[in-house]
């Protein structure tokens, strides 16, 4: 909890008025609510009245209050609990909020505010000498995966460097704020990844005819070639018949597991899965779910070319493989041979 | 791996059409109307046959929690509120699906309101997101002149959808705590019973959801129950949005499918561990309320409830919080410890006292400026807040420090004992603890 008071009498403007605009806004807000509800519009409109005049005066308090038809306590109360609202004068040109929250403090926030105190004020809330600029630390503002970041007025300002931070405020101090593009300040797409895209890198208007088609999902998936298309049914299956001994299975003593199979894992082991001589016809090992081409690689050396030979395989042999790949358990997790069994009969198992 | 065409929010990076036009282009908005057409029960039986779990951290079946809405009108109107107050240090989904792809949303709203009798929906959006509440207004304008909503429109099922917003109180993302601030109070959290399904927004039954929760469900709908399903280990399925921010070479926002195992959600999204794998020490999987996993446990671990419960942590919202090997621990715990103090409503006593009491403690053992006994009864303080208040804050407050203790009690330890030797020139440190 955090102690707020209203700022003293001597800041305190004498009335509140919005002007036309705003009062239009807000009487159309009011119709928002039922009849008799009108209160619910308080922090909508004391949010306006802080855009119009930079921070809740205890006159626009009192004008709510008269406006929505409650007591001044009860609109006194919510603009002294909600933080946002800025009781006292802030900075006439920007007031900076940094957040400075864990996401936030891991990348760097707190160089960030050393920036502020240099170039504001020691102190949050106090205004540099010309009062046009003040700066605070605020709680977790919601854009954690482009830390650290800042907000002033309504907009972020994202992925920043102390140095691009001074530039910023440097603009905001020459009312050039609005020259700053919001966002992120380096070469990325929002909250993608630095660097490209991961996901959606396919053409999104292929959505609307798999949509249409998706009533017959069953028959999509069963012709579906690709792994990741099969990979949701097969694991739906997979879990549906085993649930519950896969969920012990995999969950704890995943690391105990490993541990029994690393002392197993030895390539003259009698658990070890039969292999073969390299075959013309090798199948695609990695249809598998969870199997890449490293993976199959690997169970190549081993002599394991074809699906039927995963799908044979016995308890204490899938769990030398497991061990030999060092996986904790990842085989019995993706349901291998659950999969291969189903490739090996040729089809998909829905 | 999750392919782009099963993924619901295809526009999550706002690099393609924002508009209608574009929403409708890539399936949105499409056979709406028979989805209402066929009725709310066969709505809520399509989302428990999904296996749809909440989104908003407590993984509540989310068909289920529809079903709690009384069958029969009994004179007051029924509401669907819309919890987009993300303010769980960590969490940054909503925020996207708000500004990029808003209609996801809208179309939830529509029918999760037809699904439980709600003529009226309303979406409280956390005060911060300014810009993200104009791009949601302005979707839900384009619907209105669309006849996609209101009181007449293409569909037939009257639903009027506002916007509202709350101002800076962490607190609010609790439903009540919610209800109570749209109501136009403070936001402190009432007791239940009675539930808000009975007794909610201005007394009327009200249901409150998750965006994410919501905005999922025409997609299910459209393509159909099993294929939600088909997703993710049993009782864990479907899709989900992670967040992964901290010591990663990439933090991004993407949408994966759930129970992938975190090394590859890692790899594959976010470029690896700063330092590599070998530099990992913690994570906190799920948002600041949940306990944190220490690096070597979670590397394997699949990203789904069962799977993080077994932890002793969760998957809460999905905001993956990395924390490599340079990281002060302690003072990254003592940071939450903070926020929770500040965010406290002050209703209960052992929140508003406890979580104060936490944070100087805490900031204490940053230091190093502590006792070795103090670490237990911070421990015991911790049980003592939890599961003692109306609203599980102040549970949120304690896990995170007993996450700390039980996983890094040695780093404590010597962080005290290193402070206690550079002390013994002045002489010994002294207890503080009990303010």
């Amino acid at each position: 909890m955090s102690v707020r008071r209203l700022a003293e009498d001597t800041v305190q403007p004498g009335e509140f008025k919005f002007n036309p605009a705003n009062a239009n806004w807000a009487k159309e807000k009011i119709k928002d609510f039922p009849k008799g509800r009108e209160a619910s519009a308080v922090i909508p409109l004391l949010m306006r009245a802080q855009e119009q005049d930079g921070w809740v005066t205890r006159a626009s308090i009192e004008h709510m209050a008269d406006m929505l038809n409650m007591p001044y306590i009860r609109v006194l109360e919510v603009a002294t609990f909600y933080t946002q609202f800025q009781l006292k004068p802030v900075g006439t040109k920007a007031h900076i909020q940094v957040c400075g929250t864990t996401p936030c403090m891991l990348r760097g926030s707190d160089d960030l505010m050393k920036v502020c105190k240099n170039k504001i004020n020691k102190e949050p809330f106090k205004t540099n000498e010309a009062g046009t600029l003040s700066w605070e630390e605020v709680e977790c503002l919601g854009s954690c995966v482009n830390a650290p970041m800042v907000m002033v007025l309504k907009d972020t300002y994202e992925d920043l460097t102390p140095e691009r931070l001074e530039e910023i405020i440097d603009l905001f101090e020459a009312g050039k704020g609005s020259e700053v593009p919001v966002g992120t300040q380096i070469d990325r797409i929002g909250s993608a990844p630095i660097g490209g895209l991961t996901a959606l890198t396919s053409d999104p208007n292929v959505k609307k005819s798999k949509s249409k088609k998706a009533k017959s999902k069953k028959t999509e998936s069963a012709t579906a070639s690709t792994v990741s298309a099969v990979e949701p049914s097969a694991k739906a299956a997979a879990s549906k018949s085993k649930a519950k001994p896969a969920k012990k299975a995999a969950v704890k003593p995943a690391a105990k597991k490993a541990k029994k199979a690393e002392a197993v894992a030895d390539l003259d082991d009698k658990n070890r899965p039969k292999g073969m001589e390299r075959p013309d016809e090798i199948d695609d090992l990695k249809l598998i779910s969870g199997i890449g081409p490293k993976i199959e690689g690997i169970l190549h050396e081993l002599g394991i070319f074809k699906f039927e030979q995963v799908g044979k395989w016995k308890k204490a042999e899938s769990d030398w493989v497991d061990g030999y790949l060092s996986f904790k358990g990842r085989i019995e997790r993706d349901g291998w041979i659950k999969q291969a069994k189903a490739f090996a009969k040729g089809g998909h198992d829905e | 791996m999750l392919e782009d065409k099963d993924r619901i929010f295809n526009n999550i990076y706002g690099i393609h059409d924002k508009s209608l036009k574009g929403v409708m282009a890539r399936g949105h908005w499409d056979r709406t109307k028979e989805f209402i057409d066929n009725g709310r029960d066969w709505i809520i039986d399509q989302m428990k046959a999904s296996g749809l779990r909440g989104r908003g951290g407590a993984g509540f079946p989310t068909g289920l929690k529809w079903s709690f809405m009384p069958k029969e009108n009994d004179g007051r109107p029924h509401y669907l509120v819309i919890n987009a107050d993300e303010s769980e240090p960590g969490t940054c989904k909503d925020r996207e699906i708000m500004r990029n792809d808003p209609h996801t949303l809208i179309e939830g709203c529509l029918i999760a309101g037809c699904a439980m009798g709600a003529n009226v929906g309303y979406i409280y959006v956390r005060g911060e997101y300014i810009r993200e509440r104009e791009a949601l207004e302005l979707a839900i304008a384009e619907c209105y002149d669309a006849g996609l909503i209101g009181k007449k429109n293409i569909h037939g099922y009257p639903f009027e959808l506002y916007v509202s917003h709350g101002a800076g109180a962490y607190i609010c993302g609790e439903e009540t705590a919610l209800l109570e601030s749209l109501e136009g109070k403070k936001g402190q959290p009432r007791l239940k019973p009675p539930f808000p399904a009975n007794v909610g927004l201005y007394g009327c039954p009200t249901t409150v959801n998750n965006v994410e929760s919501v905005a999922v469900a025409p997609t299910i709908l459209r393509r159909g129950p099993a294929w939600f399903k088909g997703f993710g280990r049993e009782n864990n399925h479907g899709t989900k949005l992670f967040c992964i921010s901290g010591h990663v070479e990439r933090p991004c926002t993407v949408e994966e499918e759930m129970s992938i195992p975190f090394r590859e959600l890692i790899e594959r999204h976010c470029g690896g561990i700063r330092g590599g794998w070998d530099n990992l020490l913690a994570v906190i999987p799920g948002g600041s309320s949940v306990r944190m996993v220490p690096g070597e446990d979670m590397i394997d671990c699949p990203m789904d409830f069962d799977s993080l419960m077994a932890h002793k942590s969760g998957l809460g919202t999905a905001a993956v919080i990395v924390m490599d090997k340079s990281t002060d621990i302690i003072r990254a715990i003592a940071r939450l410890s903070y926020f929770y103090k500040h965010e406290s409503c002050g209703q209960c006593t052992p929140c508003r006292e406890g979580t104060g009491w936490m944070w100087r403690v805490m900031e204490r053992m940053v230091e190093g400026r502590a006792q070795i006994k103090e670490i237990d009864m911070l421990l015991d303080v911790t049980k003592q807040i939890e599961g003692h208040t109306i609203c599980a804050l102040g549970d949120a407050a304690a896990w995170p420090i007993q996450g700390l203790i039980t996983h890094f009690r040695p780093v404590i330890e010597a962080r005290i004992n290193s402070y206690s030797y550079r002390a013994d020139d002045d002489g010994a440190v002294s207890m503080q603890a009990a303010e």
